[in-house]
C-alpha cells in the first residue's frame, strides 16, 4: 500500500509542478500584435493539417 | 623601425583577439559540427554516390543558411539569458510551451536512437558488439558531464569536433580530380533535370542541415556558458566558423563517395564504409571512425538539448557547472534519454528503419514552430531591446525560414507518402 501512496504523492507533486508552470507563464510576455496572431494562427492550421495527415497515414498503415 | 613597432602591436592585437575568440568559441562550432550527425553522414554519402560532385554548390549555399538561423539563437540567448524552451513559454504561454517541450522530447529521443544506430553500425565494422558500444558511449558521455564544469565538457566536445575532420584526409587518399570537382560542383546545376528524386535529395540535405534540436541546444549552451550581449559578435564568429566546418566536412564526404562509389546504391554510411574498404581500405576505416564520431557528437548535443530545456521550464538547476547532487533532475533527464535510447538499439528486431523515417516526420512538426517563435521573439522590442532584428535581417532570416519550412514540410510529407515525388528511395 505504501508504494501506491508514494507513487500517488510523486504524481500529485508533478501535477502541481505543471500547474505552477502554467500559472507562471499564463500571460504571454510577447505583445499579441496582428502579425503575431496571424503567425500563430497559421502555425495552428499547419500543425492541424500535418497531424491529420499523420493520423491518416497511421490508419492506412493499419488497414489491410 | 616604425613598421616593426606596428607589426608588433598588430600581432599583439591579433593574438589577443584569437585568445578571446578561443575563450568564447564553443557552442557555435560544437552545434554546427554536430549537425553532421549519423543521419547527416548517410545523407551526404548517398548524395555523393548518386550525383557525384554535382550538388556541392547546394551544400555551399546551406552553410550561410545554417549560420543565419543559428546566429539568431546566439543573440536571443545572450540578451534574454533564457534557453529556447523557456523563451517560448515566456513569450507565447503554456500551450505553445508544452507543445514545443513535449515535441522536442520526442524528436530528441528518436534522433538519439538514430545516433546510436550510427555508432553501433560504425563500430560493428571493427567487430565491436552493439552492447559494448552503447555501454562505452554512455560511460564516456557520463564522464564528460559529471566533471562539473561546462568548460571541460565544451573542450572535450570540441576535440570530438576535430575528429570529424577525418573525412578530409580520407578524400585526399582517393585522389579525386580537382578539375572535375570544380567543373561539376561549383556552378549550380540539376544533374539529369529537376526530377522528384533530385528534389528529395535536396530536401534531405536541408533536413540534415537545420534540425530543431540545434536551436534549443545552441541557445541553452550560450546561456550556460554565460555569454553576454557584448560577446555576441564573437558568438556569431563562432557560429560562422562552425558553419564553415560543417559544410567543409559535408563536401569532403561527397567527394569521397562521389569518387569511389559513384553509381552505386548507398543506403547508410556504415554500408558506404564497407564498400569503400573493398578498394580504399583506410578511407573506409576513416569513414567508419567519422560515422562513430558524428553519432557521438550528435548524442552529446541532443541529450543535453532535452535536459537543458526541461531544467529551464521546471526550474531545476540545469547547468553543466553544477555537480550531480546540485542538479539531480537535470542529470537524471540526461542519462534517462541516453540510456533508454541506447537500449532500444539493443532490442532484437526493433523497428530501427521505421524510427529513422519517423524522426524526419516528427521533426517537421517542431521545426517550423521553433523557427517562427525565433523570428517573432527577435522582433519583440521588449525582449530584445537594441538587439532586435533589423529590416535586412528580417528579409534574410524570414526568407530562409520560409524556404526551410516549405522544403522540410515537403521532405516530411514525401517520407510519409513516397509516391508524391514518384520515387520510393530514401537517401
Amino acid at each position: 500500500m505504501n508504494i501506491f501512496h508514494a507513487i500517488g504523492a510523486v504524481v500529485a507533486d508533478q501535477i502541481e509542478q505543471v500547474r505552477t508552470i502554467n500559472r507562471r507563464y499564463a500571460k504571454p510576455r510577447l505583445s499579441m500584435s496582428p502579425t503575431v496572431q496571424r503567425a500563430l494562427l497559421a502555425l495552428r492550421i499547419y500543425l492541424l493539417v500535418l497531424v491529420g495527415l499523420l493520423v491518416y497515414k497511421f490508419i492506412t498503415l493499419l488497414t489491410p | 623601425m616604425n613598421w616593426i613597432t606596428r607589426l608588433y602591436y598588430l600581432s599583439r592585437r591579433w593574438g589577443k583577439a584569437i585568445r578571446l575568440f578561443l575563450a568564447i568559441a564553443g557552442p557555435g562550432i560544437v552545434v554546427m559540427v554536430a549537425d553532421n550527425d549519423a543521419g547527416g553522414i548517410t545523407t551526404y554519402a548517398a548524395t555523393g554516390a548518386k550525383y557525384q560532385y554535382h550538388l556541392i554548390w547546394f551544400l555551399i549555399i546551406l552553410g550561410p543558411v545554417a549560420y543565419y538561423v543559428q546566429e539568431m539563437t546566439v543573440r536571443l540567448g545572450a540578451v534574454t539569458k533564457r534557453g529556447h524552451a523557456e523563451a517560448i513559454f515566456d513569450g507565447f504561454g503554456p500551450f505553445w510551451g508544452w507543445f514545443s517541450l513535449i515535441d522536442l522530447l520526442f524528436v530528441d529521443w528518436l534522433t538519439l536512437v538514430t545516433e546510436f544506430i550510427g555508432m553501433t553500425t560504425a563500430l560493428a565494422i571493427f567487430g565491436v558488439p552493439a552492447w559494448l558500444t552503447v555501454l562505452g558511449v554512455c560511460l564516456l558521455m557520463g564522464f564528460m558531464v559529471l566533471n562539473g564544469r561546462y568548460w571541460t565538457w565544451e573542450k572535450l566536445a570540441m576535440a570530438f569536433c576535430a575528429i570529424n575532420l577525418i573525412y578530409i584526409p580520407g578524400a585526399f587518399m582517393v585522389n579525386p580530380s580537382v578539375s572535375e570537382i570544380m567543373r561539376q560542383g561549383i556552378i549550380p546545376n540539376f544533374p539529369g533535370g529537376f526530377t522528384g528524386e533530385l528534389f528529395f535529395f535536396l530536401m534531405a540535405n536541408i533536413g540534415t542541415t537545420i534540425a530543431p534540436w540545434m536551436l534549443f541546444f545552441q541557445q541553452s549552451s550560450v546561456v550556460d556558458k554565460g555569454l553576454k550581449e557584448i560577446d555576441i559578435p564573437w558568438g556569431k564568429t563562432d557560429t560562422l566558423v562552425g558553419a564553415f566546418f560543417t559544410v567543409l566536412v559535408a563536401i569532403f564526404i561527397i567527394i569521397v563517395t562521389g569518387t569511389v562509389l559513384n553509381g552505386r546504391e548507398v543506403t547508410d554510411a556504415a554500408q558506404a564504409s564497407r564498400m569503400l574498404m573493398e578498394t580504399h581500405h583506410w578511407t573506409g576505416i576513416f569513414m567508419a571512425i567519422g560515422l562513430f564520431d558524428a553519432g557521438l557528437l550528435g548524442a552529446i548535443c541532443i541529450s543535453l538539448a532535452s535536459s537543458w530545456a526541461f531544467g529551464e521550464v521546471f526550474g531545476w538547476a540545469h547547468s553543466l557547472n553544477n555537480k550531480i547532487r546540485e542538479a539531480p533532475w537535470f542529470y537524471f533527464a540526461y542519462f534517462f534519454a541516453l540510456i533508454t535510447s541506447g537500449l532500444v538499439v539493443l532490442i532484437p528486431g526493433a523497428p530501427l528503419v521505421l524510427i529513422t523515417l519517423f524522426v524526419q516526420v516528427i521533426a517537421v512538426t517542431l521545426l517550423p514552430a521553433a523557427l517562427v517563435f525565433l523570428i517573432l521573439l527577435l522582433n519583440d522590442k521588449d525582449t530584445m531591446g537594441d538587439r532586435i532584428n533589423t529590416l535586412w535581417e528580417n528579409v534574410i532570416n524570414g526568407s530562409i525560414v520560409a524556404v526551410i519550412i516549405a522544403l522540410s514540410t515537403a521532405y516530411g510529407l514525401t517520407t510519409l507518402f513516397p509516391s508524391l515525388l514518384g520515387q520510393s528511395g530514401t537517401p
